[in-house]
This record gives C-alpha cells, sequence and structure tokens, in this order.
C-alpha cells in the first residue's frame, strides 16, 4: 500500500486526525499535580517528625549523652554503653559477613554450575532477604544463645545480624558483579585466563564499587534493627564498658525504645536525642556509600 | 597450499538442541589470511569461537569433531581450554580494552601467564607489542592513561596488542573493524598484512571488499540440511577464485551481491 493510497482511504472514510492537544495537555498537567502532591506529603510528614526530634532532643544533645551510661536520672543519663555496643555491633558483623557474604555471590554468580540445585539455593536466598527479621532473632535465640551456649553476648548478636543481612549482602553482590559486561569476560578469557584470574583481577575490581555500596546499606539495615536483638536478650540495662564479644551489651534502637516506655517526660526527650545520634549515623553511612558509589562505579 | 595450522574435521556445534554449524571441514593454511564470509546467522562467528575454545562458555554448547593444532586435537579432554586460547588469541567483534590503563592491558595477559621478566623486560614487550600493532606512536606518551580513554579504531589496535604480547600461534579476529570507521579499518587491514608474516589469522567479516582486499584464501559459509538451519562450509579456496571463479552457484550469487 503506497502513501497515496493510505491517504485516499483516510480521506475516503473521513478518518481525519482529530490531535485535542489542549485536552492532552490538561491532562498531563493534572497527573503532574497528582505526583507533585504525592511527594510534597512524603516530605511534610517527614520534615514534622525531623522538626519534632530535633526541638525534642537538641537539649539533650550535649557531651554526656556520649560519656554517660544509662541511669534512673534523667540529668545524669547517656547512651554510652549503646553507642559502644552499636559500633562493635557493625564492626564485628561487617567482618563476618563481609567475606561470607561476597564469597557466596562472587561463587553464585561466577563458578555455580547452572542447574537445579543453584536456582533452588539462589531463590531461597533471595526469599531470605524478605524475612522478618524477628524470624532471626528466633532462630538466633535458639541456635546462639542456647545451642551454642553463647548467652546474651555481643557474639550471639553479632552471629544473629550476620544472618539478617546475608541475604542482602549475597544479592547486591551478585548485581554488582552481572553488571560488568560480558565482554569484558571474554577479553580476558581469550587471554588465557582462568576462571579465577578473571574474577580476581577485572569482574571484582570492577564490581567493589557496587559491592561496598551493598554492604553499607546493609549494615545501615543491621544498625537500625531493633527487633531480632531484642529476640535474643539485648534489652538489658548496662551500666559498663563492653569488655569483649562475649559480654553481655545493647544498642542504639533498643536504648531508644527504653527511653521512649519511661513515664517521665525529660526521658522522652532524651530518647529524642539518641535518635539524633542514629540519624546521623544511619546518614552518614548512607552518604559514605553515595559516594564510595560514585568513586569507584566502571561506566561502561 | 601452504602447510596447515589448523585442520577442522566434521566439526558440528550445538546450541542446546539445535545444530548451529554442521560438518565442517577446513584446513586453516599457516601463515595466511582466511576470511569467513557469508550471510548473517550462518554460524560464521561460532565457527571462529570453535577454534579457541571460546563457545563453552556459552551454557549449553556442544562441540563435536576435532580441532587439530599442531597435531593435537584441541577437544581432547586432556588439552587445557586455558592453554589453548593462550596459543590461539582473539580480538572481538567490539573493542573490548580492560578498564585499566594503556599500559596494564598487556601487562595484564603477560602476567598471568607467568611472564617471568623484570621491570625493563616487560617495559620492552609491551613497547614492542604496541609497535607490532601499529600503536605505539599514538600511545608512548600515555602508557599510563586508561584504554577507554582511546578511539575506537585505537581500542581495536590495543586488543590486538594484548594478544600480539602472548605470542600466539593464530590470531581469531571477529568482524574487528565493523564498528570502526573507514580509516581506522584500513589500518587494522593494512596491520594484518603486516602481521601474516608472523601469525596465522582467521576472520570474519560481513564486508566483501574486506575480504577481497586481505585474504588469501576465503571460506564460504551457507545455511544447509532440513530446513536450512544449520550452517556448513559450501566453499573454501584462495580468495582470488572464490571472488571471481567460485565453483558453487550460491557463493557466486554471494560475492556478486545477488542475495545475502
Amino acid at each position: 500500500m503506497t502513501a497515496n493510497h493510505l491517504l485516499r482511504t483516510m480521506t475516503e472514510y473521513g478518518v481525519l486526525f482529530q490531535p485535542n492537544l489542549d485536552r492532552r495537555k490538561a491532562l498531563g498537567r493534572v497527573w503532574e499535580g497528582v505526583a507533585l502532591l504525592a511527594i510534597l506529603l512524603g516530605i511534610a510528614v517527614l520534615l514534622t517528625l525531623l522538626v519534632r526530634v530535633f526541638l525534642d532532643g537538641l537539649p539533650y544533645l550535649r557531651p554526656q549523652l556520649f560519656t554517660e551510661f544509662p541511669s534512673r536520672f534523667p540529668d545524669k543519663a547517656g547512651l554510652r554503653s549503646a553507642l559502644q555496643g552499636s559500633i562493635w555491633l557493625m564492626v564485628l558483623t561487617a567482618l563476618l559477613s563481609f567475606p561470607l557474604g561476597v564469597g557466596a555471590g562472587i561463587y553464585l554468580e561466577e563458578f555455580a554450575p547452572k542447574n537445579a540445585l543453584t536456582r533452588f539455593i539462589e531463590i531461597n536466598v533471595a526469599n531470605l532477604a524478605g524475612v522478618p527479621s524477628i524470624i532471626y532473632g528466633l532462630l538466633g535465640l535458639g541456635l546462639f544463645v542456647r545451642g551454642l551456649g553463647l548467652g546474651r553476648s555481643l557474639l550471639a548478636g553479632v552471629l544473629t545480624m550476620t544472618l539478617v543481612i546475608l541475604p542482602v549482602i549475597i544479592v547486591s553482590t551478585r548485581e554488582a558483579l552481572r553488571a560488568v559486561p560480558a565482554s569484558i569476560r571474554e577479553a580476558a578469557l581469550a587471554l588465557g585466563a582462568s576462571r579465577w584470574e578473571m574474577v580476581r583481577d577485572h569482574v571484582l575490581v570492577y564490581g567493589i564499587g557496587g559491592i561496598l555500596t551493598g554492604m553499607i546499606l546493609a549494615l545501615s539495615r543491621a544498625i537500625g534493627e531493633t527487633a531480632p536483638l531484642i529476640t535474643i536478650g539485648a534489652l538489658t540495662y548496662i551500666a559498663f564498658d563492653l569488655r569483649g564479644p562475649l559480654d553481655i551489651f545493647t544498642v542504639l534502637p533498643i536504648q531508644i525504645f527504653n527511653w521512649v516506655s519511661m513515664p517521665q517526660a525529660a526521658f522522652q526527650r532524651l530518647a529524642a536525642a539518641g535518635i539524633i545520634v542514629l540519624l546521623v549515623v544511619l546518614l552518614s553511612m548512607n552518604a559514605l556509600a553515595i559516594w564510595l558509589r560514585n568513586r569507584l562505579q566502571q561506566r561502561w | 597450499m601452504e602447510p596447515t595450522a589448523l585442520d577442522i574435521r566434521n566439526l558440528r556445534v550445538y546450541y542446546g538442541d539445535f545444530l548451529a554449524i554442521k560438518d565442517v571441514n577446513l584446513s586453516i593454511p599457516r601463515h595466511q589470511i582466511t576470511a569467513i564470509i557469508g550471510p548473517s546467522g550462518v554460524g560464521k562467528s561460532t565457527l571462529l569461537r570453535a577454534l579457541n575454545r571460546m563457545n563453552e562458555l556459552v551454557p549449553g554448547c556442544r562441540t563435536e569433531g576435532e580441532i587439530l593444532f599442531d597435531g593435537m586435537n584441541i577437544y581432547d579432554p586432556r588439552v587445557d581450554p586455558v592453554e589453548v586460547r593462550r596459543r590461539i588469541g582473539m580480538v572481538f567483534q567490539k573493542p573490548n580494552p580492560f578498564p585499566k590503563s594503556i599500559y596494564e592491558n598487556i601487562a595484564w595477559g603477560l602476567r598471568i601467564n607467568g611472564f617471568r621478566g623484570n621491570r625493563a623486560q616487560m617495559d620492552e614487550v609491551v613497547e614492542q607489542a604496541l609497535r607490532a600493532a601499529a600503536l605505539w606512536d599514538e600511545v608512548k606518551d600515555k602508557l599510563h592513561q586508561s584504554g577507554l580513554s582511546l578511539s575506537g579504531g585505537q581500542q581495536q589496535r590495543l586488543c590486538l596488542a594484548r594478544v600480539i604480547a602472548l605470542q600466539p600461534e593464530v590470531i581469531l579476529l571477529d568482524e574487528p573493524a565493523s564498528a570502526l570507521d573507514p580509516i581506522a579499518t584500513l589500518k587494522i587491514e593494512e596491520l594484518m598484512r603486516e602481521l601474516k608474516k608472523d601469525y596465522t589469522i582467521v576472520i570474519v567479516t560481513h564486508n566483501m571488499q574486506q575480504a577481497a582486499r586481505v585474504s588469501d584464501y576465503t571460506a564460504m559459509m551457507m545455511l544447509t540440511g532440513e530446513g536450512e538451519r544449520s550452517g556448513t562450509v559450501i566453499e573454501f579456496d584462495r580468495t582470488k577464485i572464490i571472488f571471481t571463479n567460485p565453483r558453487d552457484k550460491r557463493t557466486e550469487d554471494y560475492v556478486t551481491g545477488r542475495f545475502g
């Protein structure tokens, strides 16, 4: 059918275009407005929350907050032990989960035979990333606290938290590795590299930005987690410095939870100060993740 | 006819149940340029990638038959594909330098293959490889810049230099100039003529003029068999004969541009 023929047919049938531009553009503006409203609503709620927290907490954001242990008297109370607990929990969880998670991700993505067993493992890892964290808490209680006899120790908390974030690290590692193009892998192998040499010197190097980003985001999830740690018994009053991984411990979100549940108004304000500390830690970790991603990410 | 570098016998390559190329018998002459031509989807790249066992990186790919290289079947279970690939190098369709320095692009292959020279010797080999790829003069002052900072044509010559540095016996080129402009293409072609003194070259090309210009021998592939789904080599001869006086009517039709 020629263009001429088409034109004749359309004219014959009176099928003329009706651009209706005004109506189409108006409709576009309506949806633009709806989308804008959605984001404004979200921002408004968030801002209210932040402003409230800052107004309540700022007076208590003073050196004692970091140097004092929890106390019955709000003016003497601080989150020293909780901050120590959180930092140690994070560092040890990172040390444990990085090699395990990245190693598992590398194996699944680069070495595992593509068979039913691998697929089964992959599906389960992906599903585990969505399991509510309290389930991990129960597992940790049964396996680490009671089974291995670690008690309510920091180590039990680290092991439990490692379980919580492992699936996230594995999944994000695999995604980072998958982003390295096949052409680079082929280039390496065609030069007579073994699979491991290709992974070590290329895939891993170019994917490290994504891996580290995923790692930090997983850790920032870990630092905010409360449920699994309450389950394994970290809901305790601790008025001494952490002496080692087998010591009992508590963490920031639990300390905040503790203060919030106190009747005195002063403790509510202390909790708000704790929230500010937690937020600052979280936001700086996310900022670090973004910075790392921009710096190390390989563009193709 | 020259001595044979690669002797392909009854080669069949499957992707799953699909027979991609079948019953290819071909003797690739030593220190000559052999072009593989034919319409799209006929299995030219599959045939080329069978020559250094790159196909087996594709899940579900299976190869039958033999390819004799230096008296040894490269598909023999005792043969390690990693060793095959060092001795039979490959340059790909799209330039794929590593996002590392120009120097490191070449040094890496040497290092993983157990190069035992000191720093000065490494520098020397890198320079010679770049000279052999006609790239030295353009990059000698920026060896530590990223390979990705080069133009497409330069990148492709870097990939070639990377292969040459490993002293392979055969170099496989998979449409090496299809992503390049005519001037860069010309450079690659000149380079090939230079390199055939020391290396056996096999090139897949869509560009008939290119095959006619650079190659000594040409293998013509077509789809054959049931439903015309599997590719095979229907004619192999000196390039001059393929382009002027082919035996097969289909070859004649293809090289004269009547189809394909």
